[in-house]
């Protein structure tokens, strides 16, 4: 009976699910695969050098911050800059690249205490970081034009204003060009249909659910065609115009439902899409700057703990107990 | 009415394939038993004081009581002489009493074992008294007393009796192969239960993954008015009875009540089997059918098997253990209990042997929580696992029973589920201690 010194002994459950943070976060960088490719065709190699970049960057301050040589490790690091990418003009200063994606890291993430601990989404951390630093490379009317399958042009010979940037701007673009994306705008946030692909593999994986985007994107859409004042064709179309104009769907599918960062109750997950989406147009039809995305999802951050509190499920039977 | 999926719940890879198809074989008569004094929910029994080191018993001899209600007797499993009484190894953990009879060979039944009479002319009271007698708990794993749950109070109106053969933990397959060389017995047993509880109808929930035994019973209750059976989807864990009532009947058992409070009582499928063997030839509880399997067995089997045999006497019986095997489990790889070593006895409440491997086992180290949720998603009860079990690693029991951390039944999806591998479950189960421990103090 040697064999007995060898057993484990642990309490159960003694089997596990395969996934691990590690897989989580490759599935995500699976599901941003047809965005950044859509940006690659759609902005050509300088949306490529964006996002290597920001990559590499994130990677390896983790890796420095933590004293890992492992530079993939859990993934996380990857995930953040890439989506950091995602939130940026298609070719900014390589610097500006830089910092952002570090700030994301430090700022966003590795402050709080890494993986798990950080209370607003890193990415848009960063993004924040670069857009009141160097709000000029960040904002503005003046954006690239997409020259779709040119691989090696340069895209910042063309520039045009973004749908968001006035009404009378809106109207040049089709609903067509809002849904494939072939307009002017951030790296990872034109193509609607990209970010739709992405997201049902995350759903299809298990990774996200469906309260957060749809709350954000249906409240988006219910503001816009109520409040929007219907300058595009009609209410029901500015509604539509709203959800795919902006960063809104990237927002709702990749940004909003980043784990760590938003609720973990039902309940909570659809108050805290909704909110964002209140917050987003708030901001677009009733404040000064043209878009609101990410400071919408950054206040939704911070109220994430008190959402989780408010909104516990009753449990399998619960009857409201009287004291 | 009855909805055919519960909400959360996980679906892990079964691997019923190694023993579904396999008859139940009759392991051959060890030449040992240790049966301990403690196999049930409840008070635990006393030697009876004819039982003594040296006495001869006989097969299905009484060997031990309690005066408690909720408790059932022992008996003895195979004819021979008692050559210890003392603490022994136990499945649970920790050693209890236990009475070692050697057998003599001959297997010879006790002459008190006979047929209590005609089932048609027993009443409620005769039905109670036999399975009480005989020392029946539930198979499933639960082992609290049958009787006990035939007995409701007077004003607790039963109508429906649910008879459970989900078998939703991977690996196990006794109660499939139960249902499917045992439907007639099951039926039988079942309408006694109905007939001591005076029930209405009775529902047999079988997970949809046993294609076959739901074939077999319906064709066993073709016959019967106020029996059906109910297939389920497949999905851990179905089996608990809060879910399986859910399923099958539509009622929701309300938090920290009992089935009997929606009208229902609930058995599993072995348990009806004991019953109809109690009444019909009024034999007692000594062996169970069980799955000794996984891929650190050699040779994986159904078995049916006397209770007190040494589970290291099973394994051999399959061909051993293997060289690379890191686990032991009693019961099925999500709620059962891994043990230090093989010398502890097979009890009434043995489901399954289940040796798993370095190729199954996977200790990982946990990372931070990521706020996945997927723990949340797949509670069957509606908790928020993450939290109770960070309050109860941070000693906030209190936040912990706020967040109903009592209503867990320890299933353990919330664990089987997480990406970062945190023990939740785990966490929870020291919770759950501690907010009783203080209730016990005040």
């Amino acid at each position: 009976m040697e064999m007995e010194k060898k057993l484990v002994v642990s309490s159960s459950p003694h089997i596990r699910h395969i996934d691990s943070i590690q897989s989580v976060m490759t599935d995500v960088l699976i599901a941003l695969f047809p965005v950044a490719l859509m940006a690659v065709l759609l902005f050509g190699y300088q949306a490529l050098v964006t996002m290597v970049i920001a990559v590499a960057t994130a990677m390896l301050v983790e890796a420095l911050w933590l004293r890992k040589r492992d530079i993939y490790s859990d993934g996380s690091a990857a995930v953040t800059g890439l989506l950091f990418a995602m939130v940026l003009p298609p070719s900014p200063p390589w610097w500006l690249v830089v910092i952002g994606s570090a700030s994301a890291i430090i700022i966003g993430k590795q402050v709080f205490g890494g993986i798990g601990y950080n209370i607003f989404n890193p990415a848009l951390v960063g993004r924040a970081v670069v857009l009141v630093s160097w709000g000029g490379y960040m904002a503005g009317n003046i954006w690239s034009m997409p020259q779709p399958f040119a691989f090696g042009a340069d895209i910042s010979a063309v520039t045009g204003a973004t749908a968001l940037a006035a009404p009378e701007e809106a109207l040049q673009y089709s609903l067509t060009q809002l849904f494939i994306g072939n307009i002017p705008g951030s790296l990872g946030e034109t193509s609607a249909l990209a970010l739709l692909i992405g997201g049902i593999w995350l759903f299809y994986k298990g990774h996200i659910d469906w309260r957060i985007p749809c709350g954000y994107i249906g409240t988006v859409f219910l503001i816009g065609a109520a409040f929007g004042g219907g300058f595009y064709e009609n209410h029901l179309l500015t509604g539509l115009f709203h959800v795919l104009a902006g960063g809104v769907m990237l927002g709702a599918i990749f940004m909003a439902t980043d784990m760590v960062t938003s609720p973990v109750t039902p309940n909570g997950k659809l108050i805290f899409g909704i909110g964002c989406g209140l917050i987003t147009m708030l901001i677009r039809i009733w404040g000064v700057l043209p878009e609101g995305v990410t400071y919408a999802i950054l206040l939704m951050n911070a109220l994430t703990p008190i959402i989780d509190n408010f909104t516990v499920p009753k449990q399998f039977g619960g009857v409201k107990r009287s004291a | 009415m009855s909805s055919t999926v519960f909400k959360g719940g996980v679906h892990p890879e079964d691997h019923k394939e190694l023993t579904a198809t396999m008859a139940v074989k009759v392991m051959k008569t060890p030449e040992k038993v240790v049966i301990p004094l403690q196999q049930h929910i409840g008070a635990p029994c006393e030697p009876l004081e004819s039982i003594e080191v040296g006495t001869e018993v006989k097969k299905g001899q009484k060997i031990a009581e309690s005066g408690g209600f909720v408790s059932a007797p022992i008996h003895a499993s195979v004819s021979g002489k008692v050559t210890a009484i003392g603490p022994y190894n136990h499945p649970l953990g920790r050693p209890v009493e236990a009475i070692t009879i050697e057998s003599d060979g001959q297997d010879q039944w006790d002459e008190s074992i006979k047929p209590p009479g005609n089932p048609d002319s027993l009443t409620p009271e005769n039905i109670r008294n036999i399975v009480r007698e005989a020392g029946i708990v539930g198979l499933g794993g639960a082992t609290f007393p049958a009787h006990v749950k035939l007995s409701p109070p007077a004003e607790k109106k039963i109508d429906v009796v649910v008879i459970n053969g989900a078998e939703c933990e991977p690996y196990l397959t006794a109660d499939h192969r139960v249902m499917l060389e045992q439907s007639e017995e099951i039926v039988f047993g079942l309408k006694m239960m109905i007939k001591a509880l005076g029930a209405e109808r009775g529902v047999i929930g079988i997970e949809d993954n046993k294609a076959d035994a739901i074939k077999v019973m319906e064709q066993a209750v073709a016959e019967e008015e106020n029996i059906t059976v109910a297939p389920l989807h497949t999905r851990y864990p179905q089996g608990a009875e809060k879910m399986l009532i859910q399923v099958t009947t539509g009622r929701i058992v309300p938090s920290g009540g009992l089935p009997l409070e929606v009208g229902v009582v609930n058995h599993n499928v072995g348990t009806a089997v004991a019953m109809t063997s109690a009444i019909r030839e009024g034999k007692p509880l000594i062996e169970r059918v069980l799955t000794a399997t996984g891929s650190g067995i050699n040779r994986p089997a159904n078995l049916l098997v006397r209770v007190g045999t040494l589970v290291s006497e099973v394994i051999e019986t399959c061909g051993g253990m293997k060289e690379n095997t890191l686990k032991l489990i009693i019961g099925g790889p999500m709620m059962g209990i891994a043990q230090l070593n093989p010398d502890i006895p097979v009890i009434k409440g043995t489901s399954g042997i289940l040796a798993l491997t370095d190729e199954d086992i996977h200790l990982a180290e946990s990372s931070p929580c990521i706020r996945c949720a997927k723990c949340v998603d797949v509670c069957p009860v509606y908790l928020m696992p993450t939290s109770i079990a960070q309050a109860s690693e941070h000693g906030l029991y209190k936040r912990a029973e706020k967040l109903n951390a009592m209503d867990c039944f320890e299933c353990g999806c919330c664990a089987y589920i997480c990406p970062s591998k945190i023990p939740l479950v785990q966490w929870i189960r020291i919770g759950k201690a501690e907010i009783t421990k203080a209730k016990n103090k005040q």
